[in-house]
């Protein structure tokens, strides 16, 4: 919570309506350094597990070697006047034609296109993948932390907010595990304990006796998460985001990505001190009929694309002080597969958007797809470290100090940066 | 589907635990009327010196063998000793289960063949799909031409709630947790194309038989089944540039999919660092070309295509197969896999994980493993390891373990030994107490077979613990204990036993001892006695042994810390 809404909240008895016993620990933190009205800025994180096919996402139609190796999923070359062909860019990549509704935003330079990025690790686990991109150490397995958590944990705080990151799922990412103290949630609505799936009347408070449970001096991973769970509860409820229906016109489309980008935007209109939220979509391990204009991929890069332009017409002026970026584990095969799919490839495309990023832009070097330019003669190489968009995409917005704590034993700096903020 | 009368008790069916393992007379006075006659004990497992009490001992047995203790369970596992009780739920075949197959009669679908449940459970038929799209027909009328109990989705519905089911109710308790491990371990998901009409088949015919059998049997079973064949693809995957000759496809062009070469090493066998590479990963996948499914959403057995079957010479792990080894090729690799000692530590490695600790000790791992390598993987002998072991019975894993929340939900449903209604009649859509449990499951974070990855769930703390599955948790309990879930029903009063209503101190001990075994914290009794000064619940304690305020209560000890941990 910013530190002005925070006043106002006091000020409006907020609290008193609580019918708290104690004031709860989030107004009683440290006193806050900032000015009066300062927003947080916030980063939405978008993790496309099951390695999503970067070149069906944002097609290198000006590269000959793609049409050469994909017999049946290569997305067409740009037709005017055809809108099931690839959304031209700037003469060599063009958005699948699924992603169209992210075309305006280009075009407002508020898009930009890291392609060919990933992980200096070779693995071709998902599972490891995963691990190594939310830990933020490829190759070292016994990192207890998650990137996200550690960038919060070195950013200053100055409204202690435990809603200072948020997970939309019932189950807390690799990325934002440590001592940050993120919040998962399914849905905002349901995060409170229900006094009235008892019958009603007076008697024990359910919500009290839950939390004098776990307000017990035992130092442990249940009774510390319990600890943050309700002084989360007690802020949401005076903070009501569901006061905030979509704006602008803006409509999610149905499905789970589309549900948390929604809440999450009301979260930052809830002004509740937000700033890192997580949001995961799966459903890009195509190995088998990904299609190519239409077909499997083309629906899930729909739900994709239509949510991220929802967020961005909801939040509006919003956006200003609000970042979006997509990762993946990794690509897929260059190659069509036997099974009109792709296998599990390295380089993929990741998308960076919002009011601060310099967009309208691909950015990174493209390798090319020609056989001696491929990964193992295979896969699109890697010419983009993720670790220094991160770092830049993070650091930066975040003003996570530096050097950064993202990326232990990674050494990176602002000329390493892709380049992606203003 | 048939109408099943009589509710499902819980209480009743403790009984078949003492008939089946008790040499003494039954004295719980709940339960001492349906004692049946002894039978012989047979000892064979050996159990370590341990610095636990005896109750805590069988209480760990209980929580890590089981989905918890039911009120009574402590005492009569007491009677005829830790020992027998392991060693009999190491021989689940030997353990009467009636009641249980009773209650299951009411899911129809769980033993039907593939292809008896692709003809019961047909897709709707896609022109009334249009006529419905059309405005032609309404949805009212689509739906009785296709009741809800004749639908695919029905499948999954009556696997879900024949999973709670066996865990709350079956005697063969440590036979449900294997099933539930290694189902996860090859995982597959019931959303995935035809999948949903393969995945009841494939519990029952490739997990549960051995789920304490032979490793290598088992993964021979999963490798060969369509539900498995779907899910990572394998029945698509040909030789290369194979060009489909007849048919619907004829003139495509097919060729290797690695998605199930893959997943077979790092998920299945070997583990991400077992020691193969992209290469072994290819030449695997040309192992496996020809294993495929004879039409997956008309037929959907498996079966093994020699014309998509790649012939060359194969290079795997160091081993050589040699050109020709046609459908073998396939089952060389399952020897092989299983036989490496990778799989081993692997497998032992996921086991301790299971159920000693989320960190395993390395030395048990490794004498687990050493089992595995001996037996030929012999799960049954890889338990004994680590059960008989005193890392398995030591201080620092006892309640060491977060419970995951098909085991929080079970765990809860036994402790009130609550009772599950069977599914309405046909036409009805009151799925039943099981259903009901399952899908607070998975608002609890754990959708029961609608896994995407093909790792599955994970089975450490972190995963689980987090502040809105918490909350959910607490809402759970909320629910479940004022019967608000729907076709479950927990009888507090029966809970509350006997205990002296107008002292509700007496009535909170009660309750701790029933649910927690008198294993909470000082601070805990304390804090859930403070709340018993509120002068509301004293006078409703009074008037009625139901009231709201002995519900919440116990929905306080079920959401309590003590109660997450197993």
């Amino acid at each position: 919570m910013s530190c002005g809404t925070r006043r106002a909240f006091m000020k409006s008895g907020a609290l008193a309506l609580l019918g708290l016993g104690s004031v709860p620990r989030f107004l009683v933190r440290t006193a806050c350094a900032q000015s009066p009205g300062a927003r947080p800025k916030v980063l939405i994180a978008i993790f496309q597990r099951g390695a999503v096919d970067g070149l069906s996402m944002v097609v290198p139609h000006g590269d000959p070697s793609y049409y050469a190796l994909r017999g049946s999923i290569a997305v067409a070359r740009p037709t005017a006047g055809n809108a099931e062909t690839t959304v031209d860019l700037d003469g060599f990549f063009g958005l699948h034609p699924a992603m169209a509704p992210l075309k305006p935003l280009w075009d407002d330079k508020r898009l930009a296109i890291v392609h060919a990025c990933g992980s200096p690790d070779t693995t071709r686990s998902h599972f490891d993948a995963q691990d190594y991109m939310e830990s933020g150490t490829p190759g070292v397995k016994s990192t207890q932390d998650g990137w996200l958590a550690r960038g919060l944990s070195a950013a200053p705080a100055p409204g202690a907010s435990p809603f200072r990151a948020v997970a939309m799922g019932t189950q807390l990412p690799r990325s934002l595990r440590g001592d940050v103290g993120a919040v998962a949630m399914g849905a905002v609505a349901d995060f409170d304990v229900k006094q009235d799936m008892g019958r009603s009347g007076g008697g024990v408070n359910a919500r009290s006796g839950f939390e004098s449970l776990y307000e017990q001096g035992v130092r442990d991973i249940l009774h510390g998460t319990g600890r943050e769970t309700f002084d989360a509860v007690k802020m949401l409820k005076a903070a009501n985001p569901q006061r905030f229906p979509a704006a602008n016109g803006a409509q999610y489309p149905r499905g789970r990505l589309g549900e948390s980008l929604r809440q999450i935007a009301q979260l930052i209109k809830a002004d509740v001190g937000l700033e890192v939220a997580f949001a995961d979509v799966g459903g890009w391990d195509t190995h088998a009929n990904q299609g190519n204009e239409r077909g499997q991929l083309a629906q899930r890069l729909t739900e994709f694309s239509q949510s991220l332009a929802a967020l961005y017409r909801d939040l509006g002026d919003r956006m200003a002080d609000v970042v979006v970026l997509t990762m993946s584990e990794f690509g897929r095969t260059v190659r069509e597969n036997g099974n009109r799919g792709t296998d599990h490839g390295h380089a993929t495309a990741m998308l960076v958007l919002g009011g601060a990023v310099k967009g309208g832009r691909m950015v990174g070097p493209w390798p090319g797809l020609a056989r001696e330019q491929l990964y193992e003669g295979r896969d699109l190489a890697v010419t983009t470290d993720f670790r220094h968009l991160f770092t830049e995409v993070a650091g930066r917005h975040l003003a996570v100090p530096t050097p950064a704590p993202l990326f232990p034993g990674f050494s990176t700096n602002p000329a390493k940066y892709p380049g992606v903020l203003v | 589907m048939r109408a099943v009368a009589e509710r499902l008790s819980v209480v009743a069916l403790v009984a078949a635990l003492s008939a089946a393992c008790s040499s003494a007379p039954v004295k719980s006075h709940v339960h001492a009327a349906t004692a049946a006659p002894p039978a012989p004990a047979r000892t064979t497992i050996a159990l370590p010196v341990s610095a636990l009490s005896e109750d805590q001992r069988i209480i760990h047995v209980l929580n890590r063998l089981g989905y918890g203790p039911r009120p009574g369970d402590l005492e009569r596992v007491k009677e005829i000793g830790l020992a027998a009780y392991v060693d009999r739920q190491l021989d689940p075949g030997r353990i009467p289960d009636d009641r249980l197959e009773a209650s299951l009669q009411a899911f129809p679908a769980l033993t039907m063949s593939v292809p008896e449940l692709l003809h019961s459970y047909p897709e709707p038929d896609p022109k009334l799909l249009a006529k419905a799209q059309s405005g032609e027909m309404s949805q009212q009328e689509i739906r009785q031409m296709a009741p809800l109990e004749r639908r695919p989705a029905r499948i999954a519905v009556e696997l879900q709630a024949a999973k709670l089911t066996r865990a709350v109710l079956s005697e063969r308790q440590l036979q449900e947790v294997m099933v539930d491990f290694w189902f996860n371990h090859f995982n597959v998901d019931a959303r995935k194309g035809a999948v949903k009409w393969m995945i009841a088949d494939y519990e029952r015919t490739a997990i549960r038989p051995h789920a304490l059998g032979k490793f290598r049997d088992l993964l021979l079973a999963t490798a060969q089944h369509p539900a498995m064949l779907f899910y990572l693809d394998n029945w698509m995957s040909t030789k290369a540039d194979l060009v489909v000759r007849a048919g619907p496809q004829r003139g495509r062009q097919m060729g290797l999919n690695e998605n199930y070469a893959r997943e077979i090493m790092e998920l299945h066998t070997l583990g991400v660092d077992g020691g193969y590479t992209q290469k072994d990963v290819i030449d695997v996948a040309r192992a496996f070309t020809g294993w495929s499914i004879d039409r997956p959403r008309e037929h959907g057995t498996s079966v093994f295509r020699l014309p998509a079957h790649d012939q060359g010479e194969k290079r795997i792990l160091g081993h050589i197969l040699p050109p020709g080894g046609g459908e073998q090729d396939g089952v060389r690799v399952i020897e092989i896999l299983a036989r490496h000692p990778s799989t081993a530590r692997f497998i032992a490695t996921k086991l301790a994980r299971r159920f000693v600790s989320d960190d395993p000790p390395p030395a048990l791992v490794e004498r687990a493993a050493k089992t595995f390598r001996d037996t030929e993987g012999d799960i049954r002998k890889v338990m004994v390891t680590i059960i008989s072991s005193p890392e398995f019975f030591s201080r620092e894993v006892y309640r060491a373990k977060i419970k995951t929340p098909l085991e929080v939900v079970a765990s809860s449903v036994r402790a009130l030994d609550g009772e599950l209604a069977p599914p309405a009649a046909a036409g009805v859509p009151q799925p039943g107490g099981g259903f009901a449990l399952a899908q607070q499951v998975g608002k609890l974070g754990e959708p029961l077979y609608q896994q995407q990855p093909p790792t599955g769930y994970p089975d450490v703390a972190e995963a689980w613990v987090n502040t809105g599955a918490l909350l959910n948790r607490m809402n759970f309990a909320l629910g479940l204990t004022a019967n608000r879930v729907p076709g479950v029903r927990v009888d507090l009063g029966r809970a509350v036993g006997s205990a002296d209503r107008r002292r509700p101190e007496r009535v909170l001990d009660v309750l701790l001892g029933s649910v927690l075994q008198g294993q909470a914290t000082s601070e805990t009794r304390s804090v859930l006695a403070a709340q018993l000064d509120n002068p509301e619940i004293t006078r409703a304690t009074m008037d009625d042994r139901t009231n709201t305020d002995v519900e919440k209560l116990a929905a306080l000890v079920l959401g309590s810390p003590e109660f997450q941990r197993r």
